[in-house]
């Protein structure tokens, strides 16, 4: 099987003087696959998820994404690469306050193409798996932070992407929300998702099958 | 390939209503420029409209077969005179139904003989016939009009702004009032007289009463004349002739009514000044919004760089921000043409017109506000369309 996500040799420069945040940087992830990408701030983690969800292209260096190679794509179609194969979960959760959780979840899908009352099912049901299939009609506001943290992560599957990029899942979390949360990731897993954690934090990052530690925009192990 | 998915309208519309249901106060206040513009412009043509139509009820209530002969000018320039004979003359005209006549004396009025004989008012005294109301197309306000005793006597009646300047506005047993010397008791006051308004600013006595009293030499000056409405443009044709045979170039002939309709027909110049002031009002509203546009932007970058995560493409995030500019500016223009029509409805239906709004007026008025809402929307669309979805992602 070929892999979701494969990078060859990536780098990233910034600015002027140039600042080089990626060095050269290769991996793959195969389908399936829960890893974490580990490494202290500043090491370029931040940029390479941003490479690795196509919302920032490498300077040189392939990468492709289920056997794309994302350098070929126009800016829309990268939009509808990220819209159908790539969920994203960030640190802020980004929710929007006013709107229903559901509603919020069903947004995953609005750039999808997807009707909305489909929308709106398929939002129930991956509300249902990440545990909060009886609140729907909640706000953020009312939610707890790890509550909230699930909304994020249940409008990264909904799409049912190929992978699901997390950027510190926890960083805005105490850590027995946090322990949730990872054990909920744990779960998705199980059920065959394929999940690339991106952390600062040791601890968080051997919980998973495998670790890829950067440094200074180098990949220092692989593990 | 893969294809870029369409955002449904409904999905778009919702978007658009985000920020402003988020933001309610700041989105009234922004809209509220384009409102008071749009209302503006509305009212105007609205009122503009109204009074027109109303105007041109009132003339055909009054009716467009009144005709006026005037004494005019002899060829060296001096006051020419109409015969005394002209109202008779006039009446043998076949399709002729009505004629009166009134004659301007050279007597002023006042309230009291304390008055300084040069506060005439403005007022003129006319010696005048007894059916001159409502041939003229006015009726008595007040009291009664002269009659064949009461015009022998020093007796007058009020124009209706005669009335106005004198301060009278009832008519009482005994009131009298200073005409040419004399006390002259009141008898009524009039309507006003829209197609003759000559008569609105006069006392009128009875011929004889101003022969006897105030020097009068019984030439009439106006004979106004009620034809068969098919036949207006014949009589008027031989008017001149009829009332003075042997100089007909000395008479001036007029339809009051023709006047009037062309009068309520020109634009007038305020129109032009108010629609200016709506259309800056405009302006400034659509500046409103671009800024209240552009802070919403840089507000809302983590939503722009969610959005851009999700799978949105720069156009649809500038299409986002567009319309929920131009919604915006449909919400006021909106309630602009709202308030423009309820002020025209309410001054309308004050004077007693029928209320007009004219096409052009509402659906131009949303029509500019849909303009403008793009206009405005422009510049913060592309700005976030512009924004890189990193850089929108990096809270601040």
């Amino acid at each position: 099987m070929s892999a979701v996500l494969e990078l060859d040799r990536v780098t990233k420069r910034y600015g002027e003087p140039p600042v080089w945040a990626l060095r050269g940087v290769s991996f793959s992830i195969q389908p399936g696959e829960s890893a974490a990408i580990m490494g202290p701030s500043g090491s370029g983690k931040s940029t390479l998820l941003h490479v690795l969800g196509t919302l920032e292209r490498p300077t040189d260096g392939r990468v492709s994404i289920t056997g794309i190679d994302v350098a070929e794509l126009p800016d829309r179609e990268l939009a509808a690469l990220r819209a159908t194969t790539i969920g994203f979960v960030f640190q802020q959760f980004f929710l929007a306050e006013h709107a229903s959780i559901q509603e919020n979840v069903a947004d995953g899908l609005l750039y999808a193409g997807v009707r909305v009352a489909e929308r709106r099912e398929r939002a129930r049901d991956a509300l249902s798996r990440v545990g909060l299939g009886d609140r729907l009609d909640a706000r953020p506001p009312q939610l707890s932070g790890g509550e909230r943290q699930r909304v994020a992560i249940a409008r990264a599957l909904v799409g049912r992407p190929s992978i699901m990029l997390a950027d510190e899942p926890t960083g805005n979390l105490d850590s027995a929300t946090g322990g949730q949360i990872l054990a909920l990731l744990d779960e998705l897993h199980a059920d065959g998702a394929t999940i690339l954690v991106i952390t600062h934090e040791h601890e968080i990052a051997e919980r998973f099958p495998r670790q890829i530690t950067v440094r200074d925009g180098r990949v220092v192990s692989d593990a | 390939m893969r294809s870029v998915a369409r955002v449904a309208l409904s999905d778009v519309v919702r978007m658009a209503s985000v920020g402003l249901r988020t933001r309610r106060l700041r989105a009234a206040l922004s809209a509220l420029g384009i409102a008071i513009g749009v209302a503006a412009i509305v009212a105007v043509l609205g009122l503009s409209s109204s009074s027109q139509a109303g105007l041109l009820a009132e003339i055909d209530r009054l009716g467009t077969n009144l005709l006026t002969v005037t004494n005019g000018q002899t060829l060296f320039g001096d006051t020419a005179e109409l015969p005394t004979t002209a109202p008779g003359m006039i009446a043998r005209i076949g399709p002729v139904t009505e004629v009166q006549e009134t004659g301007s004396t050279s007597a002023s009025a006042y309230r009291s003989p304390l008055i300084p004989s040069v506060n005439t008012n403005g007022l003129s005294v006319q010696a005048a016939s007894l059916e001159l109301p409502s041939t003229v197309g006015c009726a008595v306000a007040q009291g009664r009009f002269l009659n064949a005793a009461t015009s022998r006597l020093p007796v007058a009646v009020l124009g209706a702004a005669a009335a106005e300047r004198m301060g009278i506005d009832r008519i009482y047993e005994g009131e009298r009032i200073w005409v040419g010397g004399h006390w002259f008791y009141l008898a009524g006051i009039l309507t006003p007289a829209v197609l003759a308004p000559e008569i609105d600013s006069s006392v009128l006595v009875g011929f004889p009463a101003a022969e006897k009293y105030l020097g009068f030499d019984g030439h009439p000056t106006t004979v106004y004349v009620r034809a068969a409405t098919s036949q207006v443009a014949a009589v008027q044709s031989v008017l001149a002739a009829t009332a003075n045979p042997e100089a007909p170039n000395e008479v001036d002939v007029s339809q009051p009514s023709a006047a009037l309709t062309a009068r309520a027909e020109a634009e007038s110049a305020l129109n032009g000044l108010f629609l200016g002031l709506g259309a800056v009002s405009l302006l400034v509203g659509a500046v409103g919004v671009a800024n209240i546009m552009l802070i919403s932007v840089l507000e809302r970058r983590s939503e722009i760089g969610l959005r851009r995560s999700l799978g949105a493409t720069r156009a649809h995030i500038r299409l986002q921000f567009l319309a929920e500019a131009v919604l915006l500016a449909v919400l006021g223009g909106a309630v602009g043409v709202a308030a423009g029509v309820v002020a025209t409805v309410i001054y309308a239906s004050n004077r007693g017109w029928a209320v007009s709004v004219p096409l052009l007026a509402w659906a131009g008025g949303l029509g500019a506000a849909i303009v403008i809402g793009a206009g405005a929307g422009l510049l913060p669309a592309i700005r976030a369309a512009r924004l890189s979805p990193t850089e929108a992602l990096r809270t601040v």
